[in-house]
């Protein structure tokens, strides 16, 4: 079975001629505040859904085929998701409505304030954050709100190389140092983060399982060397989906954890968002968590403000509802067994394709994997063949690439996440199709892809001069 | 199930537990601590059970605004988003496979840039207060200053989240004033803040309290150096003179009015636009037109250089997942109104608001507007009551009122913003009127 995308040639929006006749502008407001122009055609509805339907079929998503992209967690959404979040009782609510007119919105979320505290196995949540990142930089605020409170002033985050992007980018953004770690064989080295943290250390960031797929099992150790400095230690959520129901965060002795919504519960990804990024804190960082904490009276659901010692808002109003109820949903059909048997199948799914791609691709690190593991394209190097051109290859045959160069510690790096959604003869499918690609004339890797509705993008061009709008084309 | 026996065996495993191992005895869990699953059927029922708990702006007029506002959303717009291939994808690292998701995110981006009179566009922050953040973050950068100057006169939630945006590099927040008969911006007490520390100068119109500046050529002059950065509501840029005109550098707004329901506050979509001399500073994913090796058109993600993924601590803002579906859902709304619908909408509410300000001005306990300015969809009202009386005996009359303000601006005592759009009709407005005739 090959793949074979849609290929339409669709004009931009901006470039079509008007379809439909001028109406001329009726305002009443004064001559001196109206625009001149505004370049935006009147074209038929018919025209419109046409427009955005052939785009959509020039794209792959998770309902299109395998997409194992690593440390992203691309599963498949329930379709009631979708329905529970389209309810007119939650799109037509307004944020700043009276709280006794949205008590059903309230209880969701203090519901699923409970839900993720569990699943952390921490004291508190707030569901402000919008997306991973956003958590990441709430988190580090918390822990520097923490720190100054304490009359400290800590300007340093240690993370480990295999961290992901966001989390140096966050704790530079949030005004911290950057350390990085190196790993040693794969996991976090003890000494050298002994030697990294001290009284400057304001938190350690990691993933547990780390980015190569790994569980870092010295992770009480790594929790001692950090609480002992002082500092906090940070839960990356991006990879929960593969410990659910086996240990958790709080069980480890993070100090603060984010969730990432759109992976672990399914939200889904939404083509880079929306997503949602709750944080969970521990007991002595409760006081600083994001103002309003949704809360009950034990009569009715309320928004507490009265806490001084929060760091204030991330964002406006209460976080991204739709996605959160979406989340609230998928916690509640898979249940506490569910999202164990998740965690069972995701891990299970990625053991198993790492042990058929064993001599087709190098596999660095044994051992047990959990949700993802890093295999690596070197060996293709000799025949001209770089993971990209892998990447794209994979496409021809319907399936989404992996996560490629990244964690930068494995050369020509392909980072796969199967996820618990896929079936045993989706994987097997996936392997001898890898296998098949690495044996394949190499000019024919080099040049895919062959089926996609473009052939290879030339991604440095666009770089170079780039064109960002309909007006820099000079239009 | 067979299969994952199959499975099993061939890594030469028995149990399942044997894949988990690697996790030490003392840090692992007996209970998860959540209840069993339920049925499709059953979760749909508890959550729609829980969720008819609300009473929605649906079911009873609201006059709420203050940055999120009930416009109408085309069935075009939730067929679209409706496309699995767009909603279950991700990031398009792919630009083969994801042309589709390209193309609409950059038709996006080109709507934003001749709404706001910009060049370039990024394909979205959170909402529109983080844009506020990372604007001011990519003044100080592109200036190398550390001190910002703002509207006192905006949402309490933009004053606190930019306060968290600048704690990181240490960039300082000052406000200007307004005036408290037009409620437009201070423009002299602007005059007197921005110095040579001034990174960046930003300003809302309309304003927070619905107010339309018109002096906008004045705070360019005064603003020099700095970087000028503007708010919009995207609506009203269907008429407006767009920030572009007045000399801004950097546009942000938000966009849920494009397309997207109020959805109880999220997800928004974060509006950030530039010039085009200012793109290599700018944070988020944008998505740049190239060729394939056809030489055929195509797009990317591109200057992902600026980006966490690539520049890590170096990154010029660490957001990764955004508001793309909700990009598309503007590009949609924008496409299907047309010009000629845009214009429509933004003169619609423009009439039910000035119809309201005139109704609610000749009742004796309410002075409406506040100010004295030209308005464009919502106006302060005051009252001669306490409002939050007010507000309650809307409530109990199944109205809900504006948005209070006592609390962040005592000084304008007993008032609320209420906001119009086109959805509002006739008779929600003979509603709001007669409750509020029988406030005493």
């Amino acid at each position: 079975m090959s793949y074979r995308q849609a290929r339409y040639e669709v004009p931009l929006i901006l470039g079509l001629e008007d379809t439909v006749a001028e109406e001329g502008p009726e305002s009443e407001l004064p001559e001196s505040l109206l625009r001149e122009e505004l370049r935006i055609p009147n074209l038929r509805e018919s025209q419109v859904t046409r427009h955005y339907f052939r785009l959509s079929q020039m794209n792959f998503g998770v309902d299109t085929g395998f997409y194992p992209l690593g440390s992203c967690t691309m599963k498949h959404t329930p379709k009631i998701l979708e329905r529970v979040a389209s309810s007119p009782k939650a799109r037509f609510l307004h944020p700043e409505q009276d709280w006794s007119t949205v008590q059903g919105a309230l209880q969701v979320l203090y519901e699923l304030q409970g839900m993720l505290a569990t699943l952390g196995g921490v004291r508190s949540v707030t569901l402000q954050p919008a997306a991973g990142a956003h958590g990441e930089f709430t988190g580090l605020l918390i822990a520097r709100a923490y720190h100054e409170d304490n009359g400290e002033k800590r300007t340093q985050v240690v993370l480990p190389d295999s961290a992901h992007g966001t989390n140096p980018a966050s704790a530079a953004m949030m005004g911290f140092d950057v350390i990085e770690i190196q790993s040693k064989e794969g996991r976090v080295d003890l000494s050298a983060l002994e030697n990294a943290v001290g009284e400057k250390t304001a938190a350690f960031m990691i993933t547990n399982p780390n980015t190569l797929g790994l569980f870092e099992s010295d992770i009480l150790e790594i929790a001692r060397i950090v609480h002992d400095a002082g500092a906090v230690l940070y839960y990356d959520g991006a990879n929960l989906n593969a410990i659910m129901g086996r240990t958790n965060p709080g069980k480890m002795r993070f100090d603060i954890v984010h969730f990432n919504l759109h992976k672990t519960f399914a939200t889904p990804h939404g083509g880079g968002g929306p997503g949602a990024g709750p944080i969970g804190v521990v007991d002595r960082l409760d006081e600083f968590l994001p103002v309003p904490v949704v809360a009950h009276d034990g009569e009715r659901y309320y928004l507490e403000y009265d806490r001084p010692k929060s760091v204030g808002k991330v964002r406006s109003f209460l976080g991204n509802f739709g996605v959160l109820l979406k989340a609230y949903a998928y916690i509640k059909l898979r249940g506490g067994d569910g999202l164990k048997r998740i965690a069972d199948r995701a891990v299970l799914n990625s053991n198993y394709l790492s042990s058929r791609l064993e001599g087709v691709l190098d596999i660095p690190y044994n051992g047990l994997r959990k949700h993802e593991f890093v295999a690596s394209a070197s060996g293709l190097k000799e025949r001209g063949v770089r993971a990209k051109d892998v990447c794209k290859r994979l496409i021809d045959f319907g399936f989404h690439p992996p996560t490629a160069y990244f964690p930068q510690l494995v050369d020509e790096a392909l980072m796969i996440e199967p996820t618990e959604s896929e079936t045993k003869e989706t994987l097997d499918r996936f392997a001898d199709v890898m296998r098949e690609i690495v044996n394949e004339d190499p000019e024919t890797t080099r040049n895919a892809p062959h089926n996609a509705s473009v052939k290879r993008v030339d991604e440095v061009a666009a770089g170079r001069k780039p064109v960002l709008s309909f007006k820099m084309m000079g239009r | 199930m067979d299969s994952e026996d199959e499975m099993l065996r061939s890594l030469g495993m028995e149990s399942i537990n044997e894949l988990f191992e690697d996790i030490p005895e003392d840090v692992r869990i007996e209970e998860i601590g959540l209840p069993p699953g339920k049925s499709e059927m059953e979760v749909l029922n508890e959550v729609e059970a829980v969720l008819s708990k609300n009473k929605s702006i649906k079911e009873m007029p609201a006059f709420l605004g203050g940055g999120v506002y009930n416009h109408y959303v085309p069935s075009l717009v939730d067929e679209i988003l409706s496309r699995s291939e767009f909603y279950t994808s991700y990031t398009p690292y792919q630009p083969e496979a994801s042309q589709g998701m390209l193309q609409a995110l950059f038709e996006y981006q080109s709507m934003i840039c001749e709404l706001t009179g910009m060049e370039a566009a990024n394909t979205s922050m959170y909402d529109w207060s983080t844009a506020i953040g990372e604007a001011a973050l990519m003044a100080a950068r592109l200036t190398r200053k550390r001190e910002i100057i703002v509207p006192r006169a905006m949402h309490w939630d933009k004053h606190s989240v930019l306060a968290n945006y600048c704690k990181g590099p240490g960039v300082r927040v000052r406000a200007f004033d307004y005036d408290k008969e037009t409620g437009k911006m201070d423009t002299e007490h602007l005059r007197s803040l921005v110095s040579d520390e001034t990174a960046g100068v930003y300003f809302e119109s309309p304003n927070f309290f619905g107010v339309i500046e018109d002096e906008l050529d004045v705070v360019k002059d005064v603003s020099g150096d700095a970087m000028l950065i503007a708010g919009v509501n995207p609506i009203s840029l269907a008429l407006l003179k767009p920030p572009g005109d007045h000399g801004a550098d950097i546009v942000v707004g938000e966009g849920q009015m494009l397309g997207s329901y109020p959805s109880f506050g999220g997800p928004l979509l974060g509006i950030f636009a530039c010039l085009q001399k200012h793109v290599r500073k700018m944070p988020g994913r944008v998505i740049g037109i190239t060729e394939d090796a056809d030489g055929d058109r195509a797009f990317c993600m591109t200057l992902q250089t600026r980006e966490q993924h690539i520049r890590r601590e170096k990154a010029t803002s660490n957001i990764c997942s955004n508001e793309s579906l909700m990009a598309i859902a503007s590009a949609v709304y924008i496409s299907v109104l047309g010009r000629n619908g845009l214009r429509k909408v933004a003169n619609e509410c423009g009439k039910r608001t000035r119809e309201a300000m005139k109704r609610i001005r000749s009742l004796d306990d309410f002075l409406a507007p506040a100010f004295a300015a030209e308005h464009f969809n919502e106006f302060v009202v005051k009252s001669k009551v306490s409002y939050d009386a007010v507000h309650r005996h809307l409530l109990h009359s199944g109205i809900h009122g504006g948005l209070p303000l006592k609390s962040h601006f005592p000084e304008l005592e007993e008032s609320a913003l209420f906001a119009f759009t086109e959805m509002h009709t006739t008779s929600d407005i003979d509603r709001l009127v007669w409750a509020l005739e029988g406030v005493r």
